[in-house]
């Protein structure tokens, strides 16, 4: 595939938290369905199940109901993965259940996202869950949040009760780490404003959802400043006419690299310099995130997975101390006592939690040292030590590099997500 | 600065071909699940971009109904053999045979529940620990919520309840003795973009996507191939038509739709006016509303 591309069409994720009553659903359900992404046989099967419930119109909310256990408790339990394109750009959407004790899906949806998608219900107006999912928005640096006050028809496209939601949500939001937040008065029900421009807000002088989706400027959002290429795995082909070729693979966490650069080799410290760069078969002049790429380097240096080519001038902290914000994930709490395998970039290790600096309550971002019992869902700020050293960056300058989880070694479980502070 | 961004199927392709060297690199032996369909062949070709100049470090695996299209078995052929690769064939016809499974009879009898147990016996048999599949999110509805590792307990089976949480990407392959993974690198395509991709690698296909003339029979609205595996109603009558297939599953059970698209272009086109989903062609979704999601459960693709 040439560098242009085939399509001149850009990806934006985004995540969606919220629970059944704040329209979540139908808001989904009629951006696939006014952006044309439904097909006829689920548009036929969602109808079906909108008469079957008794009701009259067609429940957009079905079109995103997931799993038999959910459809028959009405409820979301785990994180769908959802799909659209536009001429502009190609959506995924992730869809998570906003109670709070789906927080580890929520900051699992975040996780990956450019974009957050909060909702309001216009009567009701910012509430502890709002405040929870913009929270987390926040710990997982998504660069942008669009808040969505719903069910404005409900309150008569009032433009006053609007501002007073925008003003509450403003003054929460000083004490939060985003950058760009915006405000769209919808109605998902009616459509106003998510597709369509609504006619009954003449006041509202933005754009609508669909447009502020398409056009919100992504190219910034990864770190193009720090290169950082973690090796996860080198290439031997054991071919006659490649006998000498050694390609280190991976995909590209951060930075610039480009062919003719001097790297080092970290945590070996030997210094080469680039001699190729190539995306499959055809050699491309720069690479950058999230770039998967084999790179030659001039010299034959040993290089091994777990290993991360930077620049001399610009390398990662190298540490076997770190201190982090982390959510649990697991049934099983955390014992103080377990070691733990810590994955960072391609690397892993073991790791024993030294420190509960404390517990946040997501609710009223008040942080709890008392409490030190960390459970499921729980978010809280620890210190660890590692067997050997990270390589690793902040997770406010790079999610990539700042990021890792911990693995119980009993039972093999992903059981914590951490950010390095 | 904004000169640094990636094209959507770039960023995809570039996400597949991570999660594919995870895959090496985190198993011992892992195996592509080869059906000969158009998103396993783009696997393939995805496989292949990753580890060159490197052959594919996999076999390729095909479960075999015994009711495939004769095409689908040629392109598979050739495939392995200009790849170099290795080539792994599980028979349903083997399993019926030992008495694991037992044929369904009647007008729509089917092969494709059996494959599941064909599946767990070749991985078994071959000590294959991750498996890797062509299978995308946006399939169906049980398959929204699948990871890119999926883990599967000794019987192979699929437990939506107990599935790792997958941030960031980083994947989790840890695992017990017994247990295996099936890994999913395309879950975050749609059937448009692997068409797109296809026509911008240039990746080959079977004849059957394209435009054929073919004699089919229709039934409760889908266009069905005639062949010795498809059992007929008297009233059914034989018509030759011009039909192309948007998947490549079992003779009996995957319905043509008619089209003159004999070009990727035509086909790129004709998708992008579709009204139906690709499932919509194949019965054995129809079952039932959860049909996917039961055959997931016991340990289907």
């Amino acid at each position: 595939m040439t560098q242009s591309g085939y399509l001149d069409m850009e990806l934006l994720r985004f995540t969606t938290a919220g629970s059944v009553d704040d329209g979540k659903s139908t808001l989904i359900g009629r951006l696939l369905y006014d952006s044309k992404s439904i097909f006829e046989d689920q548009l036929e099967a969602v109808k079906g199940s909108s008469q079957k419930k008794g009701l009259a119109h067609i429940d957009l909310s079905l079109l995103t109901d997931g799993l038999k256990d959910e459809r028959e408790q009405g409820i979301t339990i785990d994180v769908a993965y959802r799909y659209f394109a536009t001429p502009r750009r190609k959506f995924i959407i992730a869809d998570t259940p906003g109670h709070i004790q789906y927080t580890r899906n929520m900051v699992t949806g975040a996780s990956t996202a450019n974009l957050a998608l909060i909702l309001i219900d216009a009567r009701k107006g910012v509430i502890e869950q709002t405040y929870r999912h913009s929270y987390i928005a926040s710990l997982l640096q998504i660069p942008h949040i669009i808040v969505c006050v719903n069910k404005m028809d409900l309150v008569d496209y009032d433009q006053e009760r609007f501002n007073e939601i925008v003003k509450t949500y403003e003054a929460f939001a000083s004490k939060l780490d985003v950058q760009d937040i915006r405000f769209i008065p919808i109605s998902a029900l009616e459509g106003d404003n998510v597709v369509n421009r609504s006619t009954k807000t003449s006041w509202y002088e933005g754009s609508t959802l669909l447009h502020t989706l398409e056009n919100i400027h992504i190219g910034s959002d990864y770190n193009h400043l720090d290169a950082r290429f973690p090796i996860q795995t080198v290439i031997r082909p054991h071919r006659q006419e490649y006998h000498d070729f050694r390609g280190y693979a991976g995909r590209i966490d951060g930075g610039v690299f480009r062919p003719g650069e001097e790297i080092i080799v970290l945590p070996s410290g030997f210094k080469s310099k680039i001699k190729e760069i190539m995306v499959g078969e055809e050699k491309v002049s720069e690479a950058f995130p999230p770039m998967s790429v084999t790179m030659t380097l001039d010299d034959d240096i040993d290089v091994s997975r777990g290993d991360m080519l930077a620049k001399p001038n610009n390398q990662p902290d190298s540490t076997q101390d770190l201190e982090l914000m982390m959510c649990w994930l697991n049934n099983r709490g955390l014992n103080p006592s377990s070691k733990y395998i810590l994955r960072h970039t391609s690397n892993e290790m073991r790791t024993m939690v030294k420190e509960v600096i404390y517990k946040l309550n997501i609710n009223s971002l008040s942080k709890d040292e008392s409490d030190k019992n960390i459970g499921m869902n729980d978010i809280f700020r620890a210190k660890l030590r590692t067997t050997k050293a990270v390589l690793k960056d902040a997770y406010r300058k790079n999610r990539n590099t700042g990021s890792l989880i911990l693995v119980d070694e009993a039972t093999n479980e992903t059981v914590a997500a951490g950010m390095i502070v | 600065m904004s000169n640094y961004s990636l094209r959507h199927l770039q960023e995809l392709e570039a996400e597949s071909i991570f999660v594919i060297r995870e895959v090496f690199a985190q198993f011992e032996n892992p195996a592509i699940l080869f059906s000969g369909g158009k998103d396993s062949i783009v696997l393939t070709h995805l496989a292949k971009k990753a580890f060159w100049p490197a052959k594919i470090p996999f076999p390729l695996v095909h479960i075999d109904t015994g009711h495939n299209f004769p095409e689908t078995i040629d392109f598979r052929d050739k495939l392995v053999e200009n790849l170099g690769a290795r080539l792994v064939v599980g028979l349903v016809q083997d399993s019926i045979d030992q008495g694991k499974v037992a044929e369904e009879t009647g007008l729509n009898a089917s092969r494709n529940a059996l494959q599941t147990t064909t599946l767990l016996d070749t991985i078994e048999a071959n000590k294959f620990d991750a498996a890797m599949g062509g299978a995308r999110r946006d399939e169906e509805k049980a398959r929204a919520k699948e990871r890119f590792f999926s883990h599967r307990d000794d019987f192979g089976q699929w437990d939506p309840k107990n599935q790792r949480p997958e941030l960031w990407n980083i994947f989790n392959g840890k695992k017990n003795m017994g247990e295996h993974f099936r890994v999913f690198p395309i879950s975050n395509w749609t059937e448009m973009d692997v068409w797109q991709y296809i026509l911008a690698e240039n990746i080959p296909l079977p004849s059957l996507y394209f435009a054929h003339e073919r004699e089919v029979i229709e039934r409760n609205g889908t266009l069905l191939a005639v062949s010795d595996y498809l059992n007929m109603r008297g009233d059914e009558v034989k018509m030759t038509k011009t039909v192309r297939y948007r998947t490549c599953g079992d003779m009996p059970i995957t319905g043509a739709v008619e089209s003159n698209a004999s070009t990727l272009e035509d086909i790129i086109v004709e998708i992008a006016a579709t009204r139906m989903t690709e499932r919509g062609t194949r019965a054995d979704d129809k079952r039932s509303e959860t049909a996917m999601e039961d055959r997931k459960k016991q340990g289907y693709f």
